[in-house]
């Protein structure tokens, strides 16, 4: 077995195991080290073998690739750019920030990348009905948006105290044309709507695909859904080195279940000089118990069928995370970086809400752009390294850090302002309640509303 | 299969075979409503005909079970059920009957235990074996040396969508009883029995099983003796948790001797 990780410990992330060893790019599962592998009841096994011999089929076949790459440029608006944050970088030691913008891609995130490249192989599979999981609603709205470009029927399950907190997610993928249906059992958040997914899978497997939204379950899962969001490392790579000559110091990324993080990281693996950094939910802190911090607290279980690193009690029961981030907010993690976090290449730590929610005001003031508060982790994380390796040089703006905006923060309007004090008893943004609204006709304008914002938050 | 040593299992459904009937296999979860009880249903179980039990583990994510039992495992841990309790359970019920118990579990549990101890405690508490609804032979490298070492039944599952390929490997990789899932599904009470089941119970044996029960959405008397008409046992699970839920020990018992009124095979072939 294998022992605590090393997270947080800078000096083992560096090039050790890279030197003389072989290419960690391209691992195919169904194994990452001792994680990974098909915990599964038997009822699924020959749905996950059609899945992989559909999936390694379709990679080996130009119309697939080109389809993907036509989808990917002329329907998400692939390459997503690369952006650097000039006034975000006197945040974070002086360090050049370099944005991964998955936030304009269509329908606001990474996520999008995996859901169109699974929905294609649920086409190829004959398959007419998708299911997914969601928690935020992110993938869930991707899910219903690639079923309604390629005719597919699409049933997404929602945990139903994240229906409540993501009302407006809801109502968007029932415009689009899916059935959400609110899951009701356990903690009713992430991981029971994956437990729901499956339990539909496996009643329905004969003309459905589960569009699994991250880079974890069963192999082939974590592999797939990684090469899926691979093309977001590769464009950043190229994006870097045309925009200033050289490879970065560091990349970042925030990780629940991991999918955009590996997208990023995978086309960097094997660059020894970059250091890869992986920030997890902290959640009110890991000391409180609090969190969704696997790597950082967990140890090796499995879960949803993989082996990884698991928030569990002692009776391997799951234990319930926590996060102001529903879409970090998920117990375990891909297995890749479970791997990963053991070998020393890529350095995990917990960011917490605060921390989070601190960078989140940051990027909206210095950049102009609301990030969604799961990419606020990888900002956060970015502020930390950026000082970190920064400190004690001439010319801090030598180090360079690509930081994975893995998706726009509109769906986390409510959450912030909330968060930041900008809502009244009643929980209406203040200003713009009954109260101080005239009637309708000619009237004066008052900015008072306004005022009061500011004062709250300075 | 593998039969280095005497199958608890095996030997349970050899004795209903030799009354020229298939066995009874009668599931309810550990420490539901609470450990006490659960032993006392298991006996019930015992004394009214079934001639397995199988004691579940309540766990957080259930993704095999449908709600009746999602709700029967979620009340015994609130209850403070813990996974020792297990042991506690079977050897409660072992020492009052002559069934054999084997436990239904999924597998972080026993993962989290470390597999050999889990055995090693389960053997002890005089338990046949496991029936593993999320652990496949292709992972269960650990649970094949451990089994064998206290000489546990592993219980692996075929169902409907099991390649001749993978239904060949996973007979060959159990001891005790293949359980043959009767439908693409999870557990829960169902109208009619699907008749995909008599199809795997077919490939099962022609794979060499010498023992195979049926389970899922099994309920009642009608679809017990349709079952066991071309099945080695029979497995009633969500339809007897129902029973504990409702009417407590005594419908336990009452529903296990109904349903055991359905073995007959010479009745069902007549």
């Amino acid at each position: 077995m294998v022992d605590a990780p090393t997270a947080g410990s800078e000096e083992n992330v560096a090039d050790a195991f890279l030197q003389g060893g072989p290419s960690l790019r391209n691992a195919s599962g169904p194994y990452f080290g001792s994680y990974g592998g098909r915990w599964m009841p038997e009822s699924l096994i020959a749905a996950l073998d059609e899945v992989q011999d559909t999936f390694e089929k379709a990679k080996a076949d130009p119309d697939f690739i080109a389809q993907l790459k036509d989808l990917n440029k002329n329907y998400s608006g692939r390459p997503s750019l690369l952006t650097e944050a000039k006034r975000f970088s006197e945040h974070a030691g002086g360090a050049r920030i370099f944005l991964k913008r998955e936030d304009l891609n269509h329908t606001g995130s990474h996520k999008i990348n995996n859901v169109l490249g699974q929905a294609l192989l649920a086409k190829r599979m004959g398959k007419t009905r998708v299911i997914a999981e969601t928690g935020a609603g992110q993938h869930g709205v991707a899910s219903a948006t690639a079923a309604a470009l390629l005719g597919l029927d699409c049933v997404v399950y929602m945990g139903a105290e994240d229906c409540r907190r993501q009302a407006l997610n809801v109502a968007r993928m029932q415009l689009l044309g899916a059935t959400v249906v609110p899951v009701t059992n356990g903690s009713q958040t992430l991981k029971d709507a994956i437990n729901d997914a499956l339990r539909d899978w496996v009643s329905n497997v004969e003309h459905t695909h589960y569009l699994l939204g991250t880079a974890a379950g069963a192999h082939p899962f974590p592999a797939m859904v990684r090469y899926f969001h691979e093309v977001i490392g590769e464009e950043a790579r190229s994006q870097i080195l045309e925009q200033t000559g050289k490879l970065p110091d560091a990349i970042a990324a925030c990780i629940g279940g991991g999918s955009n993080a590996i997208g990023l990281f995978h086309a960097f693996l094997d660059d020894a000089s970059v250091k890869i950094y992986g920030f997890e939910a902290g959640g009110e802190g890991v000391e409180t118990g609090r969190h969704a911090a696997a790597i950082s607290l967990g140890r090796p279980g499995v879960l949803h069928g993989a082996r990884s690193y698991l928030m569990q009690d002692e009776d391997g029961q799951t234990i319930e995370s926590h996060s102001i981030s529903a879409g970090l907010d998920y117990p375990s993690v891909g297995p890749e970086h479970s791997y990963l976090a053991d070998i020393g290449r890529v350095t995990y730590e917990a960011v917490t809400d605060t921390e989070a929610m601190d960078a989140f005001s940051v990027l909206c003031r210095t950049e102009g752009i609301i990030p969604a508060i799961e990419s606020s982790h990888a900002l956060a994380g970015a502020i930390k390294i950026g000082h970190r390796l920064t400190e004690g040089k001439e010319n801090p703006s030598d180090v360079t850090v690509i930081v994975n905006l893995s998706g726009r923060g509109d769906k986390d309007v409510e959450t912030a302002a909330a968060w930041f004090n900008m809502l009244d008893e009643e929980g209406h943004v203040k200003g713009t309640t009954l109260s101080t609204r005239k009637p309708k006709g000619p009237t004066e304008r008052t900015n008072e509303a306004a005022v009061d914002v500011n004062e709250d938050q300075n | 299969m593998t039969e280095e040593f005497a199958s608890k299992s095996a030997a349970a459904i050899d004795r209903a075979k030799a009354e020229g009937r298939a066995a009874l296999v009668g599931y309810l979860p550990a420490g539901y409503p609470t450990v006490q009880e659960s032993i006392e249903a298991g006996i019930a179980l015992a004394r009214n005909g079934a001639d397995l039990i199988e004691i579940g583990i309540p766990y957080s994510d259930p993704v095999m079970d449908g709600p009746v039992i999602q709700a029967a495992t979620t009340e015994a841990i609130s209850n403070g059920f813990r996974v020792a309790n297990v042991f506690d359970v079977v050897a409660g019920i072992t020492a009052a009957t002559d069934s054999a118990v084997l436990v239904m579990t999924y597998w972080n549990p026993v993962m989290r235990m470390g597999v050999d101890e889990f055995a090693r405690r389960l053997a002890e508490a005089g338990g046949a074996g496991l029936i593993t609804p999320d652990l496949v032979p292709d992972e269960a490298h650990e649970w094949f040396e451990a089994s064998d070492r206290y000489g546990l039944d592993r219980v692996f599952l075929v169902a409907p969508s099991s390649t001749p390929e993978r239904l060949d490997m996973t007979v060959k990789a159990s001891r005790g009883f293949v359980y043959a899932v009767s439908i693409m599904g999870v557990t829960g009470t169902r109208t009619s029995v699907s008749s995909t089941a008599e199809d795997v119970v077919a490939r099962a044996h022609a794979a060499g099983a010498e023992r195979v029960c049926v389970g899922l959405g099994v309920s009642n008397p009608d679809h017990v003796r349709e079952i066991a008409a071309y099945a080695d046992g029979v497995i009633v699970g969500t339809a007897l948790v129902a029973a504990l839920r409702d009417g407590g020990v005594d419908a336990v018992g009452q529903l296990t001797k109904n349903l055991s009124a359905g073995l007959g095979r010479a009745a069902a072939e007549a």
